[in-house]
């Protein structure tokens, strides 16, 4: 029984890193309707961010969490002004092969220069070290990424559902033209939510270094996964993408322990029981 | 009709004259260096190894004799349909007469039955399994620088004779983990030792907490890490995180390359041990040739003992190619004559190849050095123990080769 608990635990943390990537491609796609499949390299980019401004710059962890986000959220506002936009009222398609291209690009540079086995990056003094819970040694750095997460999760919620800015962006997703009518720059909002979704990942990408090797296709085993994680929640759905985030970490970190062979596919089998039963995903909307 | 009897005689001497390029031997090579190119196994193997049987034509002095000899590279993306698929395309069409490096147990297996089937030339560097001069050996291959075995009983004695009595593994899921799961358990219980559990993880994982939280929980004394590349380096980091060492349980790299080290950096990786058979600061030989090698390597990097395994290989190759003459583009036949003459090289030292196509030479058992001990920045490793070539690798006596029952 402690065994279990430890196992929802670990499935939590895990969890964490699925929300945090899939509320981003979740934002994306509700605003923008692209499918994008760039996320994982950009999850990367932030990995690799942090570890370039610690060896080259010499700022260290606390510094990359704010500094790594805006950097990887600028290069995405760039990609969307010079390619992505152009795709908008086109079929999704055109989004998804277009971002995917993008995304071996960035992922093969990176693996020209640093090779595949990736380079280290330690965890930050104030977070080493871990706590005896009785059922198990909890790290406290796992604690801090679940308690990190959470809040960034929550607080992104709260802009796009319950702010006025928030209110402007879901109008302008509904009915660009009337809500440029009001003299708002669409255009300019879109960038702005593109560069966010891409900062959210960015941002998994430093809380992740520490704990995972830094390396150029650490995104790539992950986007996948993230993928089904954002069908089963419902494509666009903000909550259900968090929700949905966590819960699948905490199923496959089961399944971690009673079958560990299958850890991999659970979140497939999964993701077509829900395609089957609900193809809007669990928290959808019918189109 | 004149045509056609034309025709008919024309075939009839296009089918004779190719023929007869086929038996004769001409002093041409061409070597297939099959690797994971992009993936977790390409640092250690990959383009290193391409650049480690370049540097071995270039060394060998044969192109200043006249022979021909070309290196082509394929990527098998760690899936045996394609390693196969690739390395049957190189002999029907592009005419290799040997396939080099290829790491990763399960595609190195699947591609050993098209060897065999083509009659080319196999020299292995990059994969583990001990079944390459096992149950499955062929005359075909030749298996050089570590396997399974080797690792097991190196790595694994050490530890289990300085108290290390109690296991539990973290196995890779494929044919790699399960070999030396498998050939390490043989080890334990044969020093009277116990395993207490093991549990199997998908290849290419990126997280081990759940995997690391059974293993602490089994309550043995080490934990076994019968996995390979970036899933050990992973397993090691994360294993300090959750205090495993400190908790004192000891971790067993069974398979751990310098690539792995240089990944995990040295306040991870240090204390551990771990075998190999090549490191690039052993002695004069060995440092010339990482030094030549890192001038011209992807990052400057010294070469992986998988790396150096290719070079060797291929000099002993040429070696048996001098002396037939010729090349006679029969793979069985060179492989007969690579395994007559005895192995000598820079890299290896002094060995042989058996019968059943294991090539032996000494293995090292090496320790990580601390942070505080490592002048330079490949400067990792400290010697702790020589195992000697003729006790390193599966004796005869326990080799299920067929070859051996003549």
């Amino acid at each position: 029984m402690q065994a279990l608990y430890a196992q929802l635990l670990v499935g939590l943390i895990n969890g964490s890193f699925y929300a945090l990537l899939s509320l981003g491609l979740a934002v994306i796609f509700g605003m923008l309707n692209i499918i994008n499949f760039a996320h994982g390299a950009v999850y990367m980019m932030g990995a690799f961010c942090a570890y370039f401004l610690l060896n080259i710059a010499g700022l260290g962890y606390w510094w990359a969490l704010i500094i790594a986000p805006i950097v990887v959220g600028i290069f995405g506002m760039i990609l969307e002004r010079t390619m992505l936009q152009w795709l908008s009222g086109l079929d999704h398609v055109y989004g998804l092969l277009l971002t995917f291209g993008i995304a071996l690009i960035i992922q093969g540079i990176f693996q020209n220069y640093f090779g595949s086995s990736g380079l280290p990056y330690q965890i930050p003094d104030a977070l080493r070290g871990g706590m005896n819970l009785g059922f198990m040694f909890l790290p406290v750095y796992r604690g801090w990424v679940v308690v990190f997460s959470l809040v960034v999760c929550l607080a992104t919620w709260f802009l796009i559902e319950k702010t006025q800015l928030g209110a402007y962006l879901r109008a302008a997703t509904e009915n660009p033209t009337l809500v440029r009518a009001f003299g708002i720059n669409v255009p300019r909002m879109i960038t702005l939510t593109y560069g966010l979704g891409v900062g959210l990942a960015a941002l998994a990408g430093v809380l992740s270094a520490p704990i995972n090797q830094v390396r150029p296709l650490m995104g790539a085993d992950l986007i996948i996964v993230v993928f089904a994680v954002v069908v089963i929640g419902g494509m666009g759905s903000i909550m259900g993408s968090i929700i949905t985030g966590f819960a699948l970490g905490v199923i496959e970190g089961l399944t971690k322990y009673f079958y560990p062979e299958a850890s991999n596919t659970v979140v497939f089998v999964l993701m077509v029981l829900v395609l089957l039963v609900k193809p809007t995903g669990l928290t959808g909307r019918a189109a | 009709m004149k045509n056609r009897i034309s025709a008919l005689l024309l075939g009839t001497a296009l089918t004779f004259a190719s023929v007869g390029l086929a038996l004769a031997q001409d002093k041409t090579a061409k070597i297939g260096a099959l690797s994971d190119q992009s993936g977790l196994y390409s640092d250690l193997g990959g383009p290193g190894s391409t650049l480690a049987a370049q540097m071995a034509v270039e060394d060998s002095g044969l192109l200043a004799k006249g022979w021909k000899i070309d290196v082509i590279s394929g990527d098998h993306q760690n899936k045996p349909d394609i390693g196969s698929t690739i390395a049957r395309q190189w002999f029907d069409v592009d005419k290799v007469d040997i396939i080099v490096d290829v790491p990763n147990s399960g595609v190195a297996l699947a591609v050993n039955n098209v060897v065999k089937e083509k009659n080319g030339v196999y020299i292995n560097s990059g994969a583990a399994t001990s079944d390459l001069t096992n149950a499955q050996c062929t005359p075909n291959t030749v298996h050089w620088t570590y396997d399974t075995y080797m690792l097991a009983h190196s790595t694994g004695q050490a530890l289990v004779k300085s108290g290390g009595d109690t296991w539990f593994f973290l196995t890779a899921d494929y044919a790699f983990g399960a070999a030396l799961e498998r050939d390490t358990t043989a080890v334990i219980t044969a020093n009277g030792g116990k395993v207490l559990g093991s549990v199997k993880h998908p290849l290419n994982t990126s997280d081990f907490s759940s995997f690391l939280l059974q293993a602490q929980s089994s309550k043995a004394k080490i934990i076994g890490l019968a996995n390979a590349g970036g899933d050990t380096t992973n397993s090691i980091k994360q294993a300090a995180e959750f205090g495993i060492v400190s908790g004192g349980q000891k971790l067993a790299a069974l398979l751990l390359f310098l690539t792995d080290v240089k990944a995990m950096g040295l306040d991870v990786a240090q204390g551990l041990n771990f075998t190999e058979t090549f490191y690039w600061d052993m002695n004069d030989q060995t440092r010339a040739f990482s030094k030549r090698f890192s001038e011209r390597s992807k990052g400057h990097a010294m070469p992986s003992m998988v790396q150096a395994g290719v070079y060797a290989g291929l000099r002993h190759y040429f070696k048996a190619l001098e002396a037939l003459g010729g090349n006679p583009h029969d793979g069985a036949k060179v492989v007969e004559k690579m395994k007559s003459i005895p192995t000598e090289d820079d890299l290896f030292g002094k060995g042989e190849i058996q019968p059943n196509g294991r090539a032996i030479h000494p293995a090292y058992l090496f320790e990580v050095k601390k942070p505080s001990e490592s002048k330079g920045p490949w400067d990792f490793y400290k010697l702790v123990a020589t195992v000697p070539a003729d006790q390193a690798f599966t004796p005869l006596s326990e080799s299920k080769c067929a070859l051996l029952k003549k």
